[in-house]
């Protein structure tokens, strides 16, 4: 009896003393969530109070002219729709890849099957500079520059796909061996049980991936900074550094344009946030 | 033995039959599975991989055929080369520092946030936020805060009596400000910090507790060496980001002022983008990648002392 209410004690003690936490979690917020409120403010900004001191955290007006100042001297509208075609299709080609591959390492036995998953690992840790090189000059052999396809194809191949492959293989690894083997029973071929069992089953792990590699396609800098160089081809990242290098101090017309570039990912980032949590919780596990 | 001298059951079937079942054996459904995976392995991560490593010993302007000039790339770059020392200290500089603050802000965080505070989710999702909601807009607004005079940092600093530096304007403050800027973005860190405080038993906390120790104490002594291999994870893969930093300096900043930011990833890009030194930067991105893998097993050989696993 004493001990129990030692304990409730404790814990009664121990919340208050959690008080204090509130001063570092509130400035640290404030830190973090400064850089969005701060582009959002921007983006409706005059230009005159772009440029005005003491900065101003809430515009004078709600003015949207930025925003189509962005449509017409940035053509945000184009770029976002490339954006979505290329997350989409390449989100489509991983989804697909990863879940095939994932499958194999989890459930089809092979003598291959340890040294290639070795590999597999061993490619997360490569820097894309290595393969980026002589990919370029693929192609460029290909005539693929210019082109959506080597932003896209490679999806399809499992490039940079290997956590997902990982991710994939562990979560398929739980679906019970008992449903494969009733369904072999039944005659269903390995397509059948892949389609039918290990999909259905898996639709969080897809759900995770798929999530995962839609943002990072579409935060993506490097690649079509590379081999995209026709303006009207460009995604959003490399359409907005492109007016940025233009007109550097519009910062209001840039703030519009940033807006809308993040709008997406921030809205699939508050309605599925327990699913990238998983995604990242399921690498450190491993660690 | 007898078996043995039988002839085997395959024979009596027909190559039409035989080829039925191997193609439906569970080794051939394995490799069909895997063959999109496969082709991508060797067609763009291995091959490329063997061709950068021969062009790394090449003078290579990506468009005529290289010229083998063995080890010259690798002898200009260690020892002539004006840009290969300064913009390697340099990344690693932003790298250590950004680890080493990452790292701690993230395990801090998560600390916090793993208590039963109310508005605990509220505070994760503002600090998860930035490392998925992130690039280039992200890069561009902070440039304007940055801005030494109309910046709303150098504003808000002024407000608590700082006279803010010039940051990005600022060959000394260039690179804290990219590290500062790269705090925002340790909510993975945070994630995978709080998997793991999840995952310590609480009776080891209470034990502590029960034995008098104070919250620094049993932070210091129950968590922070239960943690360990989840540290040794994140500052691992913290690393291998930081060391490869690009779009930051080149949207921000573009190297300078004075290329007080101009980091190995930058170099590296102008030197096979830029110049068309194709073959001297693949010979660049392989001192990059082997770079990180030494980095890598020697963190791993240190942290074989100070990592401490569960049951173990």
């Amino acid at each position: 009896m004493p001990e129990s209410r030692t304990l409730r004690l404790t814990l009664t003690r121990g919340r208050i003393a959690l008080v204090p936490l509130y001063i570092p979690l509130t400035i640290a917020a404030f830190f973090f969530i400064l850089p969005f409120l701060w582009m959002l403010s921007g983006a409706f900004k005059e230009p005159s109070e772009v440029t005005a001191y003491p900065p101003s955290f809430w515009p004078g007006r709600l003015d949207t002219d930025n925003f189509s100042t962005a449509a017409a001297g940035i053509s945000i509208w184009r770029y976002f729709g490339n954006s979505v075609f290329v997350a989409v299709v390449s989100t489509l080609g991983t989804v697909l890849c990863c879940s095939l591959a994932g499958f194999a390492f989890a459930h089809l036995r092979s003598r291959a099957r340890g040294p290639l998953f070795a590999v597999l690992l061993s490619t997360m840790m490569l820097p894309p500079f290595i393969t980026l090189i002589p990919s370029y000059s693929i192609y460029q052999e290909l005539g693929w520059l210019d082109t959506y396809l080597p932003l896209t194809v490679p999806s399809f191949l499992g490039v940079g796909g290997a956590f997902y492959i990982f991710l994939l293989r562990q979560f398929f690894l739980g679906v019970p061996k008992e449903l494969f083997e009733a369904a072999r029973i039944d005659g269903a071929s390995r397509l059948r049980q892949y389609v039918q069992i290990a999909l259905p089953l898996s639709k969080p792990a897809l759900m995770t991936v798929a999530l995962f590699q839609f943002v990072a396609s579409w935060n993506d800098f490097f690649g079509p900074l590379i081999f995209l160089t026709d303006s009207s081809k460009f995604t959003l990242p490399v359409g907005i550094r492109f007016f940025q290098s233009l007109y550097a101090t519009d910062y209001g017309t840039l703030m519009a344009a940033s807006c809308v570039t993040i709008a997406p990912v921030l809205l699939l980032f508050l309605l599925a946030q327990r699913f990238f949590v998983q995604g990242i919780a399921t690498t450190g596990g491993k660690g | 033995m007898t078996t043995s001298l039988r002839t085997s059951p395959t024979a009596h079937t027909s190559p039409v039959t035989r080829w039925r079942r191997r193609f439906h054996s569970e080794s051939a459904a394995f490799w069909l599975f895997l063959s999109p995976w496969l082709l991508g392995l060797v067609g763009l991560t291995l091959g490329p991989m063997l061709f950068s490593l021969y062009a790394a010993f090449t003078r290579w302007d990506g468009v005529n055929s290289p010229e083998f000039i063995g080890l010259a790339n690798f002898r200009v770059i260690f020892t002539s080369d004006p840009d290969f020392w300064p913009s390697f200290g340099r990344t690693f500089a932003y790298a250590g520092a950004r680890v080493v603050l990452g790292t701690v802000l993230a395990l801090a965080l998560a600390a916090m946030v793993n208590t039963r505070i109310p508005g605990r989710t509220f505070f994760r999702t503002v600090f998860f936020l930035p490392s998925i909601v992130t690039g280039v807009p992200l890069f561009v607004v902070w440039l304007w805060m940055f801005d030494p005079t109309a910046g709303v940092l150098n504003y808000l600093l002024g407000k608590v009596g700082i006279d803010g530096p010039d940051w990005l304007a600022s060959s000394t403050w260039a690179i804290p400000a990219l590290v500062l800027m790269s705090l925002t973005a340790t909510g993975g860190a945070m994630i995978i910090f709080l998997a793991g405080l999840q995952g310590i038993p609480t009776e080891l906390k209470e034990a502590a507790t029960v034995d008098g120790a104070g919250w620094w104490s049993r932070f210091r002594n129950v968590t922070v060496p239960l943690l360990s291999p989840v540290i040794l994870f994140n500052v691992i893969i913290g690393l291998i980001g930081a060391l490869q930093v690009f779009a930051e300096p080149f949207i921000m900043t573009g190297g300078g002022p004075e290329r007080s930011t101009y980091f190995f990833g930058l170099y590296l890009y102008n030197e096979a983008f830029w110049y068309s030194n194709v073959g001297y930067a693949s010979a660049l991105a392989w001192v990059q990648f082997l770079v990180i893998v030494l980095l890598t097993a020697a963190v791993l050989r240190f942290s074989r002392r100070h990592v401490h696993y569960l049951g173990s």
